[in-house]
């Protein structure tokens, strides 16, 4: 199931999306090769005519940026794309997708890709049926922001990308990150599978509902989702763009009065959740 | 004709409407119009040949959100409990992104291939009022607040009249080449000038009669087909070449200068030759002579360009973007910001990867509570256009903007200064082939990519829109398409990588007739067939083809044999490429119509055939006196106010609004600090993932004291963005030193017209004396500091006229300075950082409160102007240099607009401490200690262990305030005796409230 060329060089291997739009490819490369997986950047167009499959890779990454400038609503006609496209081979590409994650591989979406995926149908996903059950859009505030938020880990979620991580800082970057739910029902279902992974916090760690700390007003304080099965996780704070412990707007303090002991960012824990899980995946099942 | 369909979204009344919400509320604020609740929808106006079946699948399935919206097809809304509706609908030929978009989407959904270069799905606005506001006042609403008349359409009334506008172009006029006679009278000549908005004057107009009555011209011309009389196209071509913006004549002109003050009295021969190429060919003669060569490219490409390290370069451009910004503040400066972008991506080779952006805005007073002069848009429309414009600009690019500054002073209420910058990095080689150098051989093919050409900017702002019925293009305004402009962007980047692209550059200002007709000068000659190059929609003329300005275009220079290399990628991206021609060799521009000649002109007169401007200038020192201070000012309640005004306050408002760290490597943002309150002095951006190695950027810009002097103006800008770069850790540039960093430096001038005019203008020669003095200044300071320019602009005309009315902005200059950081992890913010720390006034304060906050807040000028101390602050710099090399500082932040007081409250407004100091140990009574804004000033804090090294180092320089405090107030007494107790809080509360909107 997997390429020669992975087993050859014998490191994991990350497929970020790139393309129409979107801009935080580098970083999310970055975070991977830092995570220790191999990384490629390919644009969408070389994955619908076949050039690349996706089936090489066994992290796919949809990142950040304005794909197609967020026209109809953020990430609309990427979803549209992805959802009805079929790649060179006459398959349809949620059909590859299917079996990318029916191979036990991982998707995560951040931002914009996080926008991608929630309006795809992939997460939350509680009824598995692939059905829209959420979206975002206009912040509360009614206008983009840059600003940095506390974002706290949900207790006994599903998904292996948040192993080990009670809170973090990350930046949010978007105009239209509010997510609201389909319905009761939905928001239910998602509080019961405890798939609203990751909420915003004040500085103390405790979730809220307050502005700034929640910039947007999402229901459920929401900052990222998973699906039921943990492999798909999606969140509107940017954890490629928290990878060295120089990113952070207070670092300069801590570092000048010595409270500054890691040169690594807080948002690189997620990728070297997923790329470690994997590795371990792959050392102890022969392919 | 296709079937017109109308399909309207609209929220479900369980979702926040939260445009809704902010319509409502603008029109209270700004109108006071009285609304009621709002409801918003979008509508999409599709003309295209589809079914209703696969119309009702696209609109269900692709444009809907399930979650949130309800869609109408071929119906509206029922508007239950609302009154009043407003459409706002693009006009014809404006950029609609949104629908391009859509157009895609339904492509997608159809399987079927539509064409997503011709507009055939629109886009509108439609809302909802649940009062029955007057129609006259929805359209005020849609006008002043929600849209433009130049660029919109507006449609009030009640709910249930369906909406039938559709913005389709339409335009009877056959394409045609006219002659137009020039062996004219000069009265005609000048006429003709005006008529065909040239702007030539009658100097330039005879010196065109003669070229086109010289026998070899008339032969050449005949051989091609040509007879005697100019083509439009050529007249057209040669307005654009020979314009104020392409040719910089005043910049370039013989200037008679007259100093009273000192009796001196000289031929200026051309400003930018004499002091600003002059003074960067010195310092690069200085840092060649220490084999130090890091200058790589100044002032003739795009940007300039220099050398980071051993593997790749650092370009970058700063520009105005005035006009446009006055007229469409939205669209000017998003095809500021857009364009600027540009510029970086053309030099060279091209295809440098974009690192980051940066702006300074200067409004007039948002608050600004008198009459306007019709046209004239309200400053605070301004400002949020314009902040709208760069935001979306720099966000929807994926370029984070990481360092800016706003201004306010109401001369800039009838022209804003939008001023954007953007910086790149490119490999130094592709291949073996240097990528910063321009070749281009006779055969190799032009290439145009990107945006398709339209009536967009034709003339620019000077179209009248007389001229314009409800079906024509609107050509004074552009608006940029970011989403063009990053497709083009990542293909250029790949194409160039593959070694696809022998050369390139933009188009800009000028269009075509701009890009071609500089490349053509590297090989000698053009050839272009017009008829060839893909347009918006039909109707164009071949010289407005030639001259449109239309937006995301670059000019490619591709080896014939790569074209189809080149095709094939830019179609993976989704970029139009077209070949429009080929260059030669042959010394001339020559342009084609289906075939007919179109113009011929000789590429030398083209270039270098515009006479010489003669201008005056006379300086003469204004007179003006210290005011008589009679009482003396409440310290805290001065404090608070000077920190709650608007040319102090914090721009949080505006900076969260930019995107200022996708990419995820800037250092220091804006605003830093555990609750992002601490300003910064530099932005810094760690260059790649790679290495430690970034780029500190700043802009020192100070239009008030060019009141009282342009020079100490320009010099005071000048040393700001130095002091504010050497204040996070920059290090001077050092000629002895073989591994000095690069500093690179954009200078931007914007003047009000400095032509001398009895009438129209006469203190026309005092003004450009002060332009003189201004670049007097920046000879002197950058052969001070060794920092060159490498790159610059001029704006020659920055006032609003309506009849005998003219607003004028103040001389200004902009200094945008780069400079290379070793190690970004070494880099120092403002904001105190620990209880203890001893803190230090680094640098001279004088008596100089002429034109400072202090001052303008009393309503006063002034007329001790601050000076730059050069040799002082040469020195003083160094050794800051090296209190950091050490690692001797906690903080540092540069004094500036308020002087010491305001200073030390910002480094206690970011962080969680505050500060006890004494101010009363200098030489200076109490109100200059505090409020003086003296030049080259920092104030930092050193932990105790690094004091004693500190003091040595510095010695006289540096003075011992106080300590930082485990509270968080600040504390300031004068000689031992208590001036002022305020908390951070009440600092805060009234810095962060100064500008909200």
């Amino acid at each position: 199931m997997y390429s020669e060329k992975r087993i050859k060089d014998g490191k994991i291997r990350a497929l970020v999306i790139t393309g129409s739009g979107i801009n935080c490819e580098e970083e999310m490369a970055a975070a991977c090769r830092f995570a220790g997986a191999h990384a490629d950047i390919v644009h969408l167009s070389r994955i619908f005519n076949g050039e690349v499959s996706i089936h090489d890779y066994d992290l796919l990454n949809l990142p950040g940026g304005f794909s197609f400038g967020d026209d109809l609503g953020s990430a609309k006609v990427l979803a549209n794309q992805l959802k009805v496209r079929t790649i060179a081979s006459g398959i349809p590409f949620m059909e590859e997708l299917q079996r990318f994650l029916a191979d036990g591989k991982y998707i995560i979406g951040v931002c914009n890709g996080f926008q991608a995926l929630v309006k795809m149908g992939l997460l939350p996903n509680t009824s598995g049926k692939g059905e829209q059950e959420a979206t975002l859009t206009f912040n509360d505030s009614g206008k983009f922001e840059d600003r940095w938020v506390t974002c706290k880990a949900l207790q006994d979620h599903p998904t292996p990308f948040l192993k080990g991580i009670d809170t973090l800082d990350l930046p949010v970057r978007h105009g239209e990150g509010r997510l609201i739910f389909r319905d009761d029902a939905v928001r239910q279902a998602v509080v019961d599978r405890k798939l609203n992974v990751l909420a915003y916090a004040d500085r103390e760690g405790r979730i809220t509902h307050t502005y700034p700390y929640n910039p947007n007003g999402s229901e459920l304080n929401c900052a990222g989702l998973c699906d039921p099965s943990g492999q798909i996780f999606g969140l509107m704070p940017h954890p490629e763009a928290y990878l060295t412990a120089y990113n952070h707007p207070d670092w300069n303090r801590r570092k000048k009065t010595g409270e500054l002991r890691d040169e690594k960012g807080e948002g690189l824990k997620i990728f070297e959740n997923i790329v470690g899980l994997v590795a371990r995946c792959l050392n102890t099942t022969k392919w | 004709m296709p079937q017109t369909y109308f399909i309207q979204l609209i929220l479900k009344d369980t979702v926040r409407d939260v445009t809704g919400e902010r319509v409502k509320h603008s029109a209270k604020r700004y109108l006071n119009l009285n609304t009621g609740r709002v409801k918003s929808s979008r509508l999409f106006t599709v003309r295209l040949d589809v079914s209703p079946e696969e119309i009702r699948l696209f609109a269900e399935s692709v444009l809907r959100d399930p979650v949130m919206q309800d869609v109408y097809i071929g119906t509206f809304y029922p508007a239950e409990g609302f009154a009043r509706k407003l459409l706002i609908a693009k006009r014809p030929g404006v950029t609609d992104d949104e629908g391009i978009s859509a157009q895609k989407a339904l492509g997608d959904i159809l399987n079927r291939a539509f064409s997503t270069h011709v507009q055939q799905i629109y886009t509108a606005d439609l809302f909802y009022f649940e009062k029955p506001v007057a129609h006259k006042d929805l359209i005020t609403l849609g006008e002043e607040l929600l849209g433009n008349p130049l660029i919109n359409h507006f449609e009030a009334g009640p709910v249930d009249e369906p909406v039938t506008y559709v913005p389709d172009v339409r335009m009877g006029s056959r394409a045609e080449i006219r002659t137009i006679p020039v062996n004219r009278e000069d009265n005609e000549l000048l006429q003709l000038s005006s008529e065909m908005l040239l702007s030539l004057n009658l100097d330039e107009m005879k010196t065109i009669r003669d070229y086109f009555n010289r026998e070899d011209v008339r032969s050449a011309r005949k051989k091609a087909g040509l007879n005697e009389h100019p083509t439009d196209c050529e007249l057209e071509i040669l307005g654009q070449t020979w314009s104020e913006h392409c040719k910089h004549k005043e910049f370039n002109a013989l200037i008679h200068f007259r100093d009273e003050e000192t009796g001196q009295d000289e031929i200026i021969d051309s400003l930018f030759k004499t002091y600003i190429r002059k003074s960067t060919d010195i310092i690069r003669k200085r840092f060649e002579k220490a084999g130090n060569p890091w200058l790589l490219k100044v002032f003739t490409d795009n940007a300039g360009v220099v050398r980071i390290n051993e593997d790749s370069c650092f370009i970058w451009k700063v520009e105005t973007h005035n006009s446009p910004s006055a007229l469409d503040p939205y669209g000017g400066a998003l095809t500021g910001i857009v364009g600027v972008n540009r510029d970086p991506l053309g030099t060279g080779i091209g295809g440098a990867r974009l690192l980051f952006n940066t702006n300074v805005l200067c409004f007039g007073n948002p608050d600004h509570p008198g009459e306007l002069l019709p046209g004239q848009l309200h400053p605070r429309r301004i400002m949020t256009g314009v902040v709208k414009g760069i935001e979306d600009g720099g966000n929807k690019s994926g370029i984070p903007t990481i360092n800016g500054s706003v201004i306010f002073d109401n001369r800039f209420s009838g022209k804003p200064l939008v001023f954007c910058g953007t910086a790149a990095v490119m490999p130094l080689t592709y291949g073996d082939r240097p990528t910063w150098i321009k070749s281009i051989d006779p055969g190799d093919r032009i290439v145009m990519a990107g945006g398709r050409v339209g009536k967009d900017g034709i003339h620019g702002a000077t179209f009248s829109s007389l001229e314009i019925d409800e079906h024509s293009p609107r050509s004074a305004v552009q608006i940029g398409s970011p989403i063009t402009q990053k497709n083009m962007s990542d293909f250029m980047v790949d194409a160039a990588r593959q070694g696809l692209i022998k050369c390139s550059t933009d188009n800009g200002a000028g269009g075509l007739s701009s890009s071609i007709g500089e490349l053509a000068q590297i090989s000698g000659g053009a050839e272009v067939y017009l008829d060839q190059v893909p347009l918006k929609y039909p109707g164009l003329q071949p010289w407005e083809i030639f001259v449109s300005e239309s937006q995301e275009r670059m000019t490619l220079v591709i080896e014939p044999d790569q074209v189809e290399k080149v095709f094939d990628l830019a179609k993976l991206y989704d970029v139009e490429v077209t070949d429009i021609g080929c260059f030669t060799g042959s010394g001339h521009l020559k342009l084609f119509y289906e075939k007919q000649p179109a113009a011929l002109l000789d590429l030398d007169f083209l270039h270098n055939g515009v006479p010489r401007k003669h201008l005056e200038a006379v300086w003469k020192r204004p007179d003006l006196q210290e005011p008589e201070r009679t009482e003396e000012p409440d310290i805290k309640e001065t404090l608070l106010a000077l920190l709650g005004s608007l040319n102090i306050c914090s721009r949080e408002s505006i900076i969260r609004r930019y995107d200022h760290e996708v990419k995820g490597r800037t250092v220091v943002k804006p605003l830093m600090g555990e609750e992002g309150h601490a300003p910064q002095d530099a932005g810094v951006i760690r260059l790649d993932f790679d290495s430690w190695e970034g780029i500190a950027v700043s802009n020192g810009i100070m239009p008030k004291f060019g009141d009282i002097d342009a020079y100490e103006a320009s010099a005071g800008a000048f040393d700001e963005a130095v002091r504010q770069i050497i204040s996070v850790g920059g290090r001077l540039p050092d000629p002895e030193d073989f591994n000095s960093p690069f500093w690179s430096v954009n200078d931007n001038f914007c003047v009000p017209d400095s032509v001398y005019d009895p009438e129209t203008n006469p203190d026309g020669k005092y003004k450009l004396a002060q332009l003189v003095r201004m670049n007097q200044a920046l000879f002197d300071m950058a052969t001070t500091f060794n920092i060159p320019m490498t790159s610059g602009k001029d704006s020659m005309k920055n006032d609003f006229r309506k009849g005998k009315v003219k607003i004028s902005v103040p001389p200004t200059v902009l200094y945008s300075m780069a400079a290379k950081i070793d190690d970004i992890r070494t880099v120092t913010t403002s904001d105190f950082k620990r209880p203890g720390d001893a803190i230090y006034l680094v640098g001279k304060t004088r008596d100089e409160l002429g034109g400072s906050e202090f001052y303008r807040l009393l309503g006063y000028l002034g007329a001790h102007v601050p000076k730059v101390h050069k040799a002082y602050a040469l020195n003083l710099y160094r050794l800051m240099g090296i209190a950091h090399r050490e690692g001797f500082l906690a903080s540092s932040h540069d004094l500036s607009d308020g002087g010491l007081a305001v200073a030390l409250a910002e480094c206690v407004i970011g962080g969680p401490w505050g500060a006890a100091v004494d101010v009363g140990y200098g030489d200076l009574p109490l109100i200059p200690e505090l409020f003086s804004e003296s030049h080259s000033r920092f104030v930092v804090s050193v932990p105790a262990i690094n004091q004693t090294t500190f003091e040595n180092l510095l010695g006289s320089d540096a003075r011992f305030l106080g300590a930082v405090l485990d509270e968080p107030v600040l504390k300031i007494s004068f000689k031992g005796e208590k001036i002022l107790d305020v908390s951070k809080e009440e600092m805060l509360e009234r810095w962060r409230n100064g500008l909200v909107f």
